[in-house]
């Protein structure tokens, strides 16, 4: 079969890293040095770690949900005001990235088409948790970047139709894969995320109070963490939020979004 | 040293196409007729697991006719296909044309070098959005492929299903629901019995959808549509 591509697997990525290796993300043949900071594997703390977002997900009565800020940092100059963070992966499933942005997007778009590959290839959807797994392998493919400094570190959630319920997933750079079970955030604005969750979270939340949580969440991590952008309310730019559930995958819209923060904005002004 | 026989290559072309038609004729025939809102694939088959009518991309389905084990082959390559060129360029880039080319081009080439020739014959159907008009490919086992207008049959004996509809072709595209009757009707023509609804795959590729037009009408929605 010449003109079409031979591939035993229902793997997309499998099939992209026989076939196509150039496709595939990664170094390959670019040289491995590094004009930038060295990481001496030896030295603890000098790992590299995602610079600059705060994306969080946090489960609430039917599902989960999942948000980010849009702000790019180059050093410290701001390469983007918009960027998307939040990647609707399939019908059920969305993912949020920490880390290079490059490689970032990349590694949503192979997984996207990861995904739909197997559903169309077999016939079914992977489960929940074959979903996770396969992305923990990816993020551990990319572990020769994560040396040279380009790091991507994926937060995922999604609605396990077997259990009825949401689900998060984080990773380490190593693809280890651990579930959350209420709430978690990574970033650089994660921790102070994760301190607001925590004070604010309730288990059994309705959408709209745990839609709050998350906006809250990353309100003040964008007010402690200068990497992290807040409701930019002159260029009209919010913060973006996912929805899983059994209903599927839904945006929050912009409008609900800013209403959220006009109030919210509003107890919090002096005078 | 002895000399292998001599075999013209008109006879040897013969005979292969030949063996592969006799064996498309074996089983059932399979329809991709335009509807009002798309295009509906609608095929007999008994299995409701084996699946004979498939999704390629977002607005691409394929199906096919023969040998399982051979359009199964083709239909994954055609999806590993699609979803390369998705992903390398841009999901509007992945198009029924460029698709059914490379298909024409691999059975042409099995067919003029291998020793058996593949024993199918395939279909892929695209749905027009934005005014755009619908395309259906019909690629034979030996490569040759037509551009089919408002309906196509494979499989089985779908000259006599070809007829059925030739003559019940409306000049408006039905609806869903007349549509699939008029394939049903068509499918049993050829058939000794009465097809049951189970024993009906059929699929739409509805333009109207978000994103992904694809959809696999179940059981219970078919058995209503046909009530």
């Amino acid at each position: 079969m010449s003109f079409l591509p031979h591939h035993d697997g229902s793997s997309f990525f499998d099939f992209l890293t026989q076939h196509h290796p150039e496709l595939r993300p990664g170094l390959h043949d670019i040289p491995t040095q590094r004009a930038g900071v060295p990481v001496d594997l030896g030295r603890p703390g000098t790992l590299p770690v995602p610079h600059g977002t705060t994306v969080l997900a946090l489960k609430y009565r039917d599902g989960a949900i999942i948000a980010g800020d849009r702000r790019a940092t180059e050093g410290f100059q701001i390469a983007d005001r918009r960027i998307e963070k939040v990647f609707r992966i399939d019908e059920y499933s969305a993912m949020a990235i920490a880390g290079a942005a490059g490689p970032c997007i990349e590694m949503a778009k192979l997984f996207q088409t990861e995904l739909e590959h197997y559903e169309k290839l077999e016939g079914v959807q992977l489960s929940c948790e074959g979903k996770a797994n396969k992305l923990g392998q990816m993020v551990k493919a990319n572990l020769p970047m994560v040396f040279q400094g380009l790091v991507v570190m994926p937060l995922y959630v999604g609605y396990d139709l077997k259990r009825k319920e949401g689900r998060i997933f984080k990773y380490d750079i190593t693809g280890g894969r651990y579930e959350e079970s209420d709430h978690h955030s990574i970033g650089s604005g994660g921790k102070d995320a994760r301190n607001t969750m925590r004070e604010h979270y309730r288990l059994g939340l309705d959408e709209e109070a745990a839609l709050r949580v998350g906006l809250l969440a990353l309100y003040n991590a964008a007010d402690e963490d200068v990497g992290t952008g807040g409701p930019d309310l002159v260029r009209g730019i919010y913060p973006t939020a996912k929805i899983v559930s059994e209903a599927g995958i839904a945006d929050v819209q912009e409008s609900r979004v800013r209403a959220l923060y006009e109030t919210m904005i509003a107890e919090r002004r002096r005078s | 040293m002895p000399l292998p026989y001599y075999v013209s290559p008109e006879q040897m072309m013969q005979d292969k196409a030949e063996y592969a038609k006799k064996g498309i004729a074996k089983g059932r025939s399979i329809i991709a007729l335009e509807y009002v809102d798309g295009i509906v694939l609608a095929a007999d088959n008994p299995s409701s697991s084996l699946h004979k009518v498939s999704e390629v991309y977002d607005r691409i389905a394929f199906a096919g006719a023969g040998k399982y084990s051979e359009f199964e082959h083709l239909r994954k390559a055609g999806i590993r296909h699609a979803d390369l060129t998705g992903y390398m360029y841009s999901r509007e880039d992945v198009s029924a044309r460029t698709l059914s080319n490379a298909y024409s081009q691999s059975l042409g080439t099995a067919f003029s070098t291998d020793v058996k020739p593949l024993e199918v014959e395939i279909l892929v159907v695209q749905v027009g959005i934005n005014g755009q008009a619908n395309e259906i490919f019909r690629i034979s086992f030996d490569g040759s492929i037509v551009d089919e207008k408002s309906f196509a049959v494979i499989g089985g004996r779908s000259e006599a299903v070809q007829q059925y509809l030739r003559e019940h072709a409306t000049p408006q595209p039905p609806t869903l629901k007349d549509g699939l009757r008029r394939c049903l009707s068509a499918l049993e023509q050829v058939a000794t019995q009465k097809i049951p609804s189970e024993n009906l795959e059929v699929a739409v590729l509805d333009r109207h959808r978000q994103g992904r037009k694809f959809r696999r009408l179940a059981s219970v929605d078919i058995s209503l549509l046909l009530v």
